[in-house]
């Protein structure tokens, strides 16, 4: 498999053949695993980093699961391409910056990837639709059972699987959900939010993970420990604390649509508006705009199946993805003119947005 | 009130969050709290910057000469990373890292996933002492007949494990 099938597919977690999570985007669990007594990625010559490749390479690529999958060296991957994969969510950033000695395994489906040599030497990841933590993870769990047969994990009875990073030492799992909160954000309730979550002890990034933005107002939630709980409960932790996200989201939701429908139907507007008619338009612009155009789709704004063309714009109007198709390097400005370009192509035939059935609120207020 | 970081300058920034019921504070002057990130107080960075602190208190204390006898890593080579040399480190700094590790997490034991070829073992090992127990208690009794099954099944086991 060559790096444009990847493109040419959205990955599963974006399509919407499996239906769709109005709060939830994606679930993703990861595991870190090394090598017994062999040095952590960071610390290993390059020759080492090479041997260690040699030794973990083979076990992956053999792999049931990721047979007909992808499988290259970062320094056989141009920087536009390890980019696309960033913004997929199929390798890291800090990945990203790996070349000799560094290799990425993605099965066909865009469910499972496998860094070798990151932080630790493995980190396998996992990633679904919606909310589905425990499935997701049994599907890491699985190739990590099949890889241990064959290669000598770094594990101690007491502090369990050893990490490069003592912060993942223990289970090294990191299990989190990328949700859409507009209404909390919308509301002003968003920091509130954060702060009690972070108070018990789970973690609130940005979309691309640690020290990154929030845009598009979508955040991963997930677990800051990983020793003195099984994964089980780590799972159950996270998954209390996003039902109860997503009942905030949809309180939210509501509140907005009884209280300040107008408002609502004003940045639903306005998001249409600019997408089908501006000829220059910035990534994070396009992302903001496009999760109001999700959360018109979510109250009725717009039909449920629009959000094909939606969840398809989140993807390709990303920097790399956009500079990719192009095939050519371009500048900032070509780029937000090429962005806006294809977004007003694809919402050519969108229906303009239309406030009936969901949006209780609106008759109501305007009666008064 | 001082610099929780540099410990030279007056500290200006004050933070205050409680994780899993315990309250952590941290005092920084100007300067550290822009080097760390922290402008702002709400953010999520409190975590990542208690790591860091404990890394560098860690440092004082541990002998900075001591390397692991596996990837020749030293503690300073950790306060400069934050990322340990090897999985041998976590035997090698143990005492450093132990209250570090503590602090950072739920609990200090693993309870989670074993792999199975060590499952096998450790279930064997808890069996074989359970086992040997009951020799102890079938010579006792000078239930001779037992013990002399009970010493095979022992004998089985530790060939298995060897």
């Amino acid at each position: 498999m060559k790096i444009a099938a990847i493109l040419a597919t959205p990955g599963e977690w974006l399509s919407t053949q499996h239906g769709h999570h109005p709060v939830v985007i994606s679930s993703r669990v990861r595991l870190a695993r090394n090598l017994a007594k062999l040095p952590f990625p960071g610390w290993a010559k390059k020759t080492e980093r090479i041997r260690i490749l040699d030794e973990i390479r083979p076990e992956v690529d053999g792999l049931d699961q990721m047979q007909g999958g992808f499988s290259e060296q970062l320094n056989e991957l141009s920087a536009l391409e390890k980019q696309v994969l960033v913004e997929r969510h199929l390798i890291s950033r800090e990945h990203a910056a790996k070349g000799m000695g560094s290799a990425v395994v993605i099965d066909q489906a865009q469910r499972v990837s496998i860094m070798i040599n990151e932080e630790d030497h493995l980190r396998m990841q996992s990633m679904s639709f919606g909310l589905n933590l425990q499935k997701t993870f049994e599907s890491v769990d699985e190739v990590d059972t099949a890889l241990e047969a064959h290669l000598d994990f770094a594990f101690d009875p007491t502090l369990g699987y050893l990490t490069a990073c003592p912060t993942n030492v223990g289970t090294g799992m990191r299990a989190s959900a990328m949700v859409h909160l507009p209404s909390l954000v919308l509301s002003d309730q968003i920091n509130q939010v954060v702060n009690s979550i972070n108070k018990i002890g789970l973690a609130v990034r940005g979309l691309y993970g640690e020290g990154t933005e929030a845009m598009g107002n979508l955040f991963q939630v997930s677990n800051q420990t990983t020793l003195g709980e099984k994964e089980g409960q780590i799972i159950e932790r996270l998954n209390k604390v996003i039902e109860t996200l997503i009942q905030r989201e949809n309180q939210a939701r509501e509140n907005l649509l009884q209280t300040k429908s107008t408002m609502l139907a004003d940045q639903v507007g306005r998001a249409y508006g600019i997408l089908t008619h501006a000829h220059s338009v910035s990534s994070k612009e396009a992302l903001n705009l496009l999760s109001v155009m999700r959360l018109g789709i979510d109250l009725g704004f717009f039909p449920e199946d629009a959000l094909v063309v939606i969840n398809s714009l989140l993807m390709e109007t990303q920097p790399a993805h956009l500079q990719h198709l192009s095939q050519q390097k371009l500048s900032a400005e070509e780029r937000d003119q090429l962005r806006a370009e294809i977004v007003r192509k694809k919402l050519k035939n969108f229906p303009k947005p239309h406030n009936t059935n969901k949006l209780s609120g609106g008759s109501a207020a305007e009666s008064q | 009130m001082i610099c929780d970081v540099c410990k030279t300058n007056t500290a200006t920034v004050y933070l205050t969050q409680i994780v899993d019921g315990n309250m952590k504070k941290i005092n920084l002057c100007e300067s550290c709290s822009k080097d760390k990130g922290v402008s702002d107080p709400t953010g999520f960075a409190l975590a990542d910057l208690l790591l860091g602190l404990g890394e560098s208190q860690q440092v004082e204390q541990g002998p900075p000469t001591e390397h692991c006898p596996v990837c020749g890593f030293t503690q300073a080579d950790f306060k400069k990373t934050g990322r340990l040399g090897c999985s041998e480190c976590y035997h090698t700094f143990s005492e450093g890292l132990n209250s570090l590790i503590k602090a950072m997490h739920k609990g200090t034991k693993h309870s989670g996933k074993v792999p199975a070829r060590l499952f096998r073992h450790l279930a064997r090992s808890g069996q074989l002492g359970e086992l040997r127990r009951n020799l102890e208690e079938a010579v006792s009794k000078e239930d001779y007949e037992q013990a002399a099954d009970l010493r095979d099944k022992i004998r089985q086991l530790e060939e298995g494990l060897s």
